[in-house]
């Protein structure tokens, strides 16, 4: 019931993850950040399993800690996330996988600016856009109508705009509210939350309220 | 002379000194020589590969020069039976690097996980410790192209140019006096084999006994390894021996 966005920009990635975290039927919490600080011009988002999501992130995250610490300078983002499905293939033949579908944006000086999408079987692609959960039968339609190369900030939010109206208005599950942050050169800049611009309620011509007399 | 200090690696002797270790960097100076000198456009190595008798095979095996990834090439000084041991274990590493992080493995990174290996052997175990000097040569987009030299001790520094094995001493007081930043690849093999001229006596020096490298770049960039052609080795030769044969 999750919903993951990446969107690779000029020099920059955007993500954007709903903020519910929900057990069963219950929204247990309706601000919850998904996405997790890797290093400075890394983020990961991710999605799936409980605690098999944090648990997962805070190792990769502290992996990548300790080898900066050893050796002096940060992953790039093809290493980091090569690194990362190594972890999720290693562990998936042991008797604890981890069940956790990812996003990885970064920005490096070599390669720019790069968005990977990992699910929890281990396969990874480098994408300009990626979604995971039911949202992105909704979401990847839009994105291939509207997205182009290049976009810059504001057109990239403008896109991830119309993709949360397109799940609030057909996924019929509520994801009311999305969390919002973009890598780039600078570093990780968390944004305002994002809601579905709502719509006023059409009038259905025909209906009155009857007075009963 | 502290001799009851000297047969265990595990123990310091009273002057501060673990025995076993100055033993072993005894032993790589009785070894072949290697010299690497680190220019602007390039690295050259110039190894002296002893042959111990004349019914070897001719340019059978690398002896000195091994190559352990797509950028980089560790020369070795010592114990050929160690040495293997050791650059197996180099090259183990540089693929479990590419595996897990699918770029190539950094020098650094390599240079220190042998250095801890050498180093663990004079610390646990009570075995003997490795008796081998490795340089290192590599060439990374971060830092260009680098030297490293590690000891049987486990300590490992990057040089400008560097020599191990027999006569490293007089030949790095060569290096010293004759190598200068602005150093070019051609200016790089003359001091090479100028320098290891010098301390040796003519009659035993001759082509056949050597391995060289060259490490470039190519024209997509890429680090390109090349050994020295024969009559390149004896015009070098010719040019720098400072004693003219007749």
């Amino acid at each position: 019931m999750e919903c993951l966005i990446g969107i690779r920009g000029k020099d920059f990635v955007l993500m954007a993850g709903d903020s519910v975290a929900g057990r069963s039927v219950v929204a247990m919490k309706k601000d919850h950040d998904k996405m997790y600080q890797l290093s400075n011009r890394l983020l990961m988002a991710a999605c799936g399993e409980g605690g098999d999501t944090v648990q997962f992130a805070e190792y990769i995250a502290k992996n990548i800690q300790l080898y900066r610490m050893r050796n002096g300078y940060d992953l790039s983002t093809k290493a980091a996330a090569s690194f990362t499905r190594r972890n999720l293939a290693d562990y998936l033949r042991s008797s604890t996988p981890y069940f956790v579908n990812l996003l990885i944006g970064g920005y490096d000086d070599s390669d720019g600016a790069d968005l990977y999408y990992m699910d929890y079987l281990g396969s990874m692609v480098k994408l300009p856009f990626g979604v995971h959960g039911y949202g992105s039968f909704f979401v990847l339609s839009v994105m291939d109508r509207y997205y182009k190369e290049d976009m810059t900030r504001d057109e990239a939010l403008v896109l991830l705009q119309r993709c949360i109206d397109e799940i609030h208005e057909r996924f019929i599950i509520n994801l009311n509210s999305f969390k919002v942050k973009i890598v780039d050169k600078e570093g990780i800049h968390v944004m305002k939350d994002l809601r579905p611009t709502t719509k006023p309620p059409e009038e259905t011509p025909g209906t009155q309220s009857m007075d009963i007399v | 002379m502290s001799r009851r200090y000297d047969s265990r690696t595990t123990i310091f002797s009273p002057e501060g000194r673990i025995h076993q270790v100055e033993y072993a960097i005894e032993a790589i100076n009785h070894a072949g020589t290697v010299i690497a000198i680190n220019s602007k456009n390039g690295i050259f190595i110039l190894a002296e590969a002893k042959r111990p008798s004349a019914l070897i095979a001719d340019k059978v095996d690398n002896e000195k020069i091994y190559k352990l990834s797509g950028c980089m090439v560790g020369c070795v000084a010592g114990i050929t039976a160690d040495a293997n041991i050791l650059i197996n274990y180099a090259r183990n590493q540089v693929q479990n690097h590419l595996q897990a992080f699918n770029e190539p493995a950094p020098v650094e990174k390599i240079v220190r996980q042998v250095a801890n290996v050498k180093q663990n052997y004079t610390q646990y175990g009570g075995l003997r410790p490795f008796g081998v000097s490795i340089v290192y040569a590599a060439f990374s987009r971060e830092g260009g192209f680098k030297l490293y030299h590690s000891d049987p001790s486990g300590n490992y520094a990057s040089w400008k140019s560097i020599c191990i094995g027999a006569n490293s001493s007089s030949i790095i007081g060569t290096l010293k006096e004759k190598w200068t930043p602005d150093i070019d690849l051609t200016g790089a093999k003359n001091l090479a084999f100028e320098a290891y001229c010098k301390p040796c006596d003519v009659q035993s020096i001759s082509s056949k006994n050597f391995e060289t490298m060259v490490l470039t770049l190519d024209s997509d960039d890429k680090p390109l390894f090349q050994a020295l052609g024969t009559d390149e080795v004896e015009n070098l030769l010719k040019e720098n021996n400072p004693i003219k044969a007749s």
